[in-house]
Parts: C-alpha cells; structure tokens; sequence
C-alpha cells in the first residue's frame, strides 16, 4: 500500500483499518436515519396540513415525547445487557397514584418530596426485578413479566375503585409540563439533559461499558469477570427508578389517574428503544437513538392526528415502523458479517 | 533454534505432579510441568491425551486433586479464570471470545480502562497503549474499530494484546495454529518469538509436528493422561514426536480392498456465498470419503449443506439420482441421510433426555403406535443397538450426560443407524474420544461400509483421514481444491493441498 516493506498481514490489517470507517459510518447512520425519517415526516406532514407546524403542537409532542425519552433512557440501559423491563408501565402507573395522592394526605407538601416519593417506588420495584434476575439468575422476561403483573395488581389494590383528579393537585405541579421557554417546555429540556447524560455515562463509564459487554458477549463477560450481576441489577433498580419519576411526571401531565395508568407504556417504550437503534439482544445503541425513537413515535401519532387518520393506524405503524428498524438492524449486521468474511477470503487469509 | 540454557533460572510457573479425572476416566496423571523466562514449550499429544485438562488447570477453570501449583515459586491456587489471569497466567484460545460490538481497545481493556480525573474513561490513553502494544509486537490494527468481522487470527491477537497488557509471564497458546493460513501462522510465529523475547514463558500446544521444532525450544509429550517425555527438541526429529505420542503401534485394519457399488451421493457445483463455492463430488456405496482441510476451509458447512440444515445459493445435491430438497432435513431424513454433528453435546444428543430416548430420536415414526411412543419399544430398540455397539451404560434411563465422550457418540451414530441410512455423514466422529473407543468408532465405521452404506466423513485428524478413507477431498478456503487415492495420500499431501502454502494474492 504505501511502503515496499509490507507483509501480508499487515496489509490485511491496513485494509480492516478502512472497513472502520464504513463499520462507523453503519453505525452513525442508524440515528441519522431516525432523524431524516423525522424531517421528512415533519415536512411531508407540514406541507399538507400548516396546522403541524404550529407551536401549541409542537409543544404537544415535546410534552408527550419527554416522559417515553425518560423511560427509553432507563429501558436502553437494560436492553444493553441483554435484558428486558416489562414492567415499566405498572411502575408508572403505581408510582403515578401514589405521589399524586400524597397531595391529598399531606396538604402542602413540597413537590421534590413528592418526586422522591415516586422516585423510592421505582426504585424498589426495579431492585425487585434486579434481585431476582441479577441474583437469582431468572430470565429477566420472566421476572418482569411477572412483576408487570404484581405491581400492577398492588396498584389496583391502592387505587381500589377511586381516582386522583387535577383538581386535587396543587396548580404548581400540574403546570410543570407547561411550563416553556420559547415554546419548548422545561421539562423537554430537561429530560434531554437527562438522556444525554445517561448516554455519556454508558459512553464514557467503566460500569457504563461493561453493560455493553455484557450484553454483547455474556460468556466473555464472565471469563472477563466483570461482576454481571451487579451491573444488571443496578440497570433493573434504575431503570424502575426513572419509571418511579415518569409516574410523577405522569400525574402532573394528565392529573387525573385511575388504576390503568402507564397501561402498555413498557411496550411503546421497548418499541422507541428498538426503532432508535438499541439492539435487542443486547451489546449496541445509544440512548439518544432510543429517545430519538421515541421522538419518531410520538411525532408520527401527532402527524396521523393532524391529518385527520383514524387513531386505529397509530398502533399499525408503529408495529411496521418496528418490524422495519428490527429487519434493518439484520440486515446491516449479515450484510457487515458478509462483507468482512468475502474481504478476509479474498485476502486469502 | 538456540541453546536451552534454562536450568539456572526458577520457573515462572511450575506444575508439579498434577492429577485430575473426570468420573472413572482419569484425565491427566501425575503430570509435572515447568516452564521458565524466555522459552517457547511445546506440548504435543493425540487428542485425549490430556492437553486441554492441563491448560483448563492453568486457566483456572479446572483444579487439580493432587499435586500443587507454582507460579512465579510461590504457591498458588487458581480459584477461576480472574485469579489464573491474576497471577499473569494468560491462555489463548483457538477460537478466541471478544465482545463483537465493543472496539478492539475496549476489548483489551475492558473493567480496566485508564481513567482520567473525573472516573471517565480516557480513550486517547487507552488506545494509545493498545498502539504501544501492537507496535511491540510488530502488528498493525486499529484500536478503534469495533471486534465484528476480525479474522481469527486477528482475534488472537487481541487476545495476546490482552494478555501484554495485562503483563502476563506466562501465555498458554491453545492450539492457535489450527485455523490459520500459513501466512497468519508466520506472522504469529514472529509474534511469538517478541513474547519470548521480552522474557515470556510460552506454552505452544499443536497438532502440527512439522510446527514444534519451528517455534519450541523444549518439548513436553503427553499420552493418555500420563507424562511422557519433557526435554530440548534439539536433536528430536518429528519421528520421535510421532513415536511418543502413540507409543505404540495400533493395530488397526486399513481402507480400501472393498467393493463399491452404486452413485449414493452426487454433489455438483454446490456453492454457498462466501462459505464455500463449486463443490463437486459423488459418494458411492460402500465408501468412506473424507473431506480434508483447515478449520474454516468450509468442510462441516458442505456437510450442513447436503443435509439441508443450511441453504447453498447454487448447485444441487442428488441422492441415489433423484434430487434433494434443499433447505430441508426432514428431506434429507426421508431420503435416507444420517448426520453425525461436529459437537454432539449441542447438536447430537439431547444431554438431558435418557439414553434410550435419544437413541429412538431419529426413528420415532416406526416406534410408535397412531402417534404415540410406546416406551417399551423404544427401550427394546436402544438396548437392542446398546449392545451391538458395545455402548457403556448405566441404565438406558440415566440421562445421554451421564455418558464419556466416546459413548455419547456410540448414541449419536445407533441413533443414525437405526434407520437405515443409505448414506452417513459423519462430522469430526471421534474428537475428544479416548483412544480404545476411537478404535471402535473406526471399526464401526469400517464395517458399515462394508455393509454397504456411503460414508462422507469430515475429519482434522490426519492419520484418521489416511487410515479409513477409500478416497480424500481435500478443502482450501471453500474449494475443492484436490482429490487423492488411498493408495496416493500421505500426511504431506493433504497438508500441502489444504494449506496451500502462500495464497496467491498476498503473495
């Protein structure tokens, strides 16, 4: 290549130094994908209905879109390890009733108390999940899918037959999504910080690394001895404790909550994750691609609204939009395997 | 290579009078080991002889029953692979296991990363001492691609990389050689010498004789389980090797000398993308057929192939003339193909399922009644075929892990047997098998072609390959690339043709 000198090999390792760039190009792409999906869907939309573009609309699916960015965040760290949280909804919805109702029993209470009210239910609830599959070695689908179940059942419980209403809750904290500066609220400004910090630490972190490894080679992980059942019961305990703080913000955004609160929220966060470029086996993805992913979702619900389609769609494509980010995490990974493998037999090593 | 000037120094790791045995069957016995600063050490031995027990021992996956441990003169115990890597002990695999999505970097140093003030992980420094370790060992890779697509010897490099920057004296190299070009295999060898330079001790564990002198300084023979010989390879030719290593000779009937009858097998101009391309080659009844070649000429991906496990992209595969269903095993079965699988503890026997049930697994259909299994019929039919293999039991009811390697085998080729095959695959049949049962495998193997049965066997093992097969399809990088006679084929031939010596375009 550049000197006489050269052996084989070496060119060979040369010509893998080139694929690096193509590897990374790969996998920029995946959120540059999401947001060109994103502007084309804003433009298209926009372009036949103005009405999309509006503030109050915009403002619309920040607000909607903070809280899935937040859960996505706490969901990334755990699909990273090659694990699943199902039970992010019920958390959700528990945690939602029972800060909301502390308005109720303890007049006048600060409002950080109440987050970290919800905050230490979440955090429970995914210690819970993180003991029991960390610990006691269950398939994290299993424990959360049984959790999804009991925590929810407890919050049934709690709630019984009654409802928290706004007009309940102090005006301080039902205006906390609404507050904005310059159209974009707080609270988006926020999460985002929150999301980008999330991903600097899993970027950037020893502990943060190591989830990857974990979930990209389990095996290695082990004979690395890296302490995995550490790692991923500290995933599960802050996955539920961002589910414990969404379930605040949750009461604040709708005011009134019932025992179906955060109903299917797990899945529509697993979808954001996924669509975002997290790899559901694990080992790849960032979360700022999964709350992109969960921006794309939100935005498209909204686009679907203004242009007047029936909400039926809303749930169909985002399924498509699912299967199509699934297949192309596929069929970029056997396209790469492919390439590298016809590269290496051609090098004739 | 140089004089062997060792006796002075003290050993940076001495395994002394080491023993171990899994169940009944005693893996390694008595066995003493040394290895000092500055020595490449050569382990060689038949597969069973107790080579993987001693580097599981080192690697701390297994620990001895008696004997004791030295490294560095001091006595240690290897609770798990942390503390053998603790200790500096650092084992290269074949086939090394990375983290395909992190980068070659953050494979080397992952858990240990530089950090800088704030905890975070310093990626300049961390890439730049993987340079400084590349650069010592004279290769080049980039730190920072990701580990996905590295070619096994890149891997490997990764993993000495690791083990340099883990300042390991002692890197254990199992069988690294077994699936590289003689290119990589030359680069390795410089590497290995850097190591030695730099004052590492380095246990070199072949299959390739001609390798040992190469690269060893001393040599230590291991044959069923038990310490043969350990001394300098000056003056040792690889007849020596070969005869410590057997130790005797093994009376075992040649190939050839049978009748063949009819095409059972055609394979024409079989390709699948990037694995292995226009395959052409027939089997006929009554013959064994051998497909030769490296690991990862694309052998066992044919085997896959024909028997419709995995789909090839062109080409066709007919049996007894009429053409095979590709993609489709339950075709494959119908038509009268059995399969043997390289690793039958995954794909071979169902572990936890009782003897009897996996020696019925293939042939459920003529046991059962409208759709029901009878129980008594199947423990009829595997204590039937227990016998005529000469399989070693318990109870047929004990579970197919209960079984040595050699007679989890025997299950695997009754469960083929019962059915009648008209032709039989067989992928590596006697890997990890003692030595008596390998014998019976052989016969076994022998007489069914006698019977008439097309055997296709896929074996790394040379002598085996040279022994049974009636005709040697020797595999280069997905081609066929010769065909040899029983009577034209030697150990050198094979080797030539798989290896091929240095590939044209890197040339």
């Amino acid at each position: 290549m550049t000197t006489g000198v050269e052996t084989p090999l070496e060119v060979a390792a040369l010509d893998t130094a080139g694929t690096r760039h193509l590897v990374d190009l790969v996998f920029r792409i995946r959120e540059f994908g999401i947001v060109a999906a994103l502007a084309l869907l804003v433009l298209v939309t926009a372009s036949i209905q103005s009405r999309f573009l509006t503030q109050t609309e915009l403002k619309f699916i920040l607000q909607d879109t903070a809280i899935f960015a937040l859960l996505a965040l706490g969901e990334t760290m755990v699909v990273v390890s090659r694990n699943v949280d199902l039970s992010i909804g019920s958390v959700v919805g528990l945690s939602a009733f029972v800060s909301a109702n502390v308005f109720g029993q303890v007049p006048g209470v600060p409002i950080p108390v109440v987050f970290l009210v919800g905050l230490g239910i979440g955090l429970v609830c995914g210690a819970v999940n993180g003991l029991i599959s960390a610990v006691g070695r269950v398939p994290s689908l299993v424990v959360t899918l049984a959790t999804l179940y009991i925590i929810r059942g407890i919050d049934i419980l709690v709630v019984g037959g009654g409802q928290v209403v706004a007009s309940s809750l102090p005006n301080s904290f039902v205006l906390i999504p609404n507050e904005s500066i310059g159209g974009v609220p707080y609270l988006a400004i926020v999460i985002a910080a929150v999301v980008v910090a999330g991903a600097y630490y899993l970027r950037s972190y020893r502990s943060g690394r190591e989830l990857y490894a974990i979930g990209s080679n389990p095996d290695a992980a082990r004979l690395g001895g890296i302490p995995i059942a550490k790692r991923v019961f500290t995933a599960f305990a802050v996955s539920g404790a961002i589910a414990g703080v969404a379930g605040v913000l949750y009461a604040s955004r709708y005011g009134t909550i019932d025992s179906t609160a955060g109903t299917g929220y797990e899945l529509q966060v697993i979808a954001a994750v996924v669509v975002g470029g997290v790899a559901i086996f694990g080992g790849s993805g960032t979360a700022i691609g999964a709350a992109l992913g969960a921006l794309l979702l939100n935005t498209i619900i909204s686009a679907l609204y203004v242009l007047g389609v029936s909400p039926f769609w809303d749930q169909a494509i985002s399924g498509l939009l699912l299967i199509t980010a699934i297949a192309l995490d596929r069929g970029i990974s056997v396209r790469l395997t492919a390439a590298l493998r016809k590269r290496r037999s051609r090098l004739g090593a | 290579m140089g004089d062997n000037d060792v006796g002075e120094q003290t050993a940076l790791l001495s395994l002394q009078h080491a023993s171990k045995a899994f169940g009944a069957v005693q893996a390694l016995e008595d066995v003493s080991l040394d290895l000092y600063p500055g020595e490449v050490h050569g382990l060689v031995g038949e597969n069973g002889a107790g080579k993987s027990t001693l580097v599981k021992i080192l690697a701390g996956v297994h620990s001895p029953e008696a004997g004791r441990l030295l490294v560095g003169g001091r006595d240690t115990v290897l609770s798990g692979p942390a503390a053998a890597r603790d200790a500096g002990v650092a084992i290269i695999y074949q086939e090394p296991t990375l983290f395909p999505d992190l980068t070659v970097a953050e494979n080397i140093f992952i858990g240990r990363q530089p950090l800088t003030t704030g905890r975070r992980i310093d990626g300049r420094e961390m890439h730049r001492q993987v340079s400084a370790i590349f650069e010592r060992l004279g290769v080049r890779l980039d730190p920072g691609r990701i580990a996905r697509g590295l070619s096994i010897a890149e891997q490997q490099i990764v993993e000495i990389g690791k083990a340099l920057s883990l300042d390991a004296k002692v890197i254990v190299m199992d069988e690294p050689t077994a699936a590289l070009s003689a290119v990589e295999v030359a680069r390795l060898f410089r590497v290995v010498e850097t190591l030695r330079e730099h004052g590492a001790a380095v246990l070199f564990i072949s299959h390739r004789l001609g390798e040992v002198p190469q690269l060893c300084q001393r040599v230590t023979v291991l044959r069923d389980g038990k310490l043969v010989l350990t001394r300098p390879l000056a003056g040792l030719t690889t007849d020596d090797l070969v005869r410590a290593m057997v130790g005797r000779e093994i009376q075992e009937r040649a190939a050839g000398g049978r009748s063949t009858g009819e095409i059972v097998l055609q394979v024409e101009r079989l390709t699948r993308e990037g694995v292995f391309v226009d395959v052409s080659f027939d089997v006929r009844a009554g013959e064994i057929v051998a497909l030769a070649g490296l690991v990862g000429a694309g052998r066992s991906e044919v085997a896959t192939a024909i028997f419709g496990i995995d789909r090839y992209d062109a080409g066709s595969v007919k049996l007894g003339g009429r053409k095979l269903r590709r993609g489709s095993p339950t075709a494959a079965m119908a038509a009268g193909i059995g399969f043997v699988p390289e690793d039958r503890r995954q794909q071979g026997l169902v572990m936890e399922m009782s003897i009897a049930q996996n020696v019925a697994l293939a042939s459920l259909g003529r046991l059962g009644r409208i759709g029901f299994i009878r129980g008594a019929a199947e423990q009829r039919f595997a204590a039937d075929w227990a016998v005529r293999l000469g399989l070693r039991y318990g109870r047929l009811t004990n579970p197919a892990s209960s079984l040595s390697g050699g007679n989890q085998q025997k299950v695997v080729l009754a469960k083929w047997l019962g059915r009648n095959p008209a032709l039989l695959i067989v992928d590596e049949p006697t890997r990890g098998i003692d030595v008596a049962t390998k014998v019976e495998v052989h016969r076994l193997l022998t007489e069914l072609a006698a019977e008439g049965v097309a055997v296709l066997m896929i074996s790394s093992e040379l002598p085996e390959v040279l022994l049974l097969a009636d005709r040697i399809l020797v595999m280069r990088e997905g081609r066929l690339v010769t065909e040899l006679a029983h009577t034209e084929a030697t150990e050198e031939r094979i080797v030539a043709a798989a290896a091929g010596g240095v590939s044209e375009e890197a040339a």
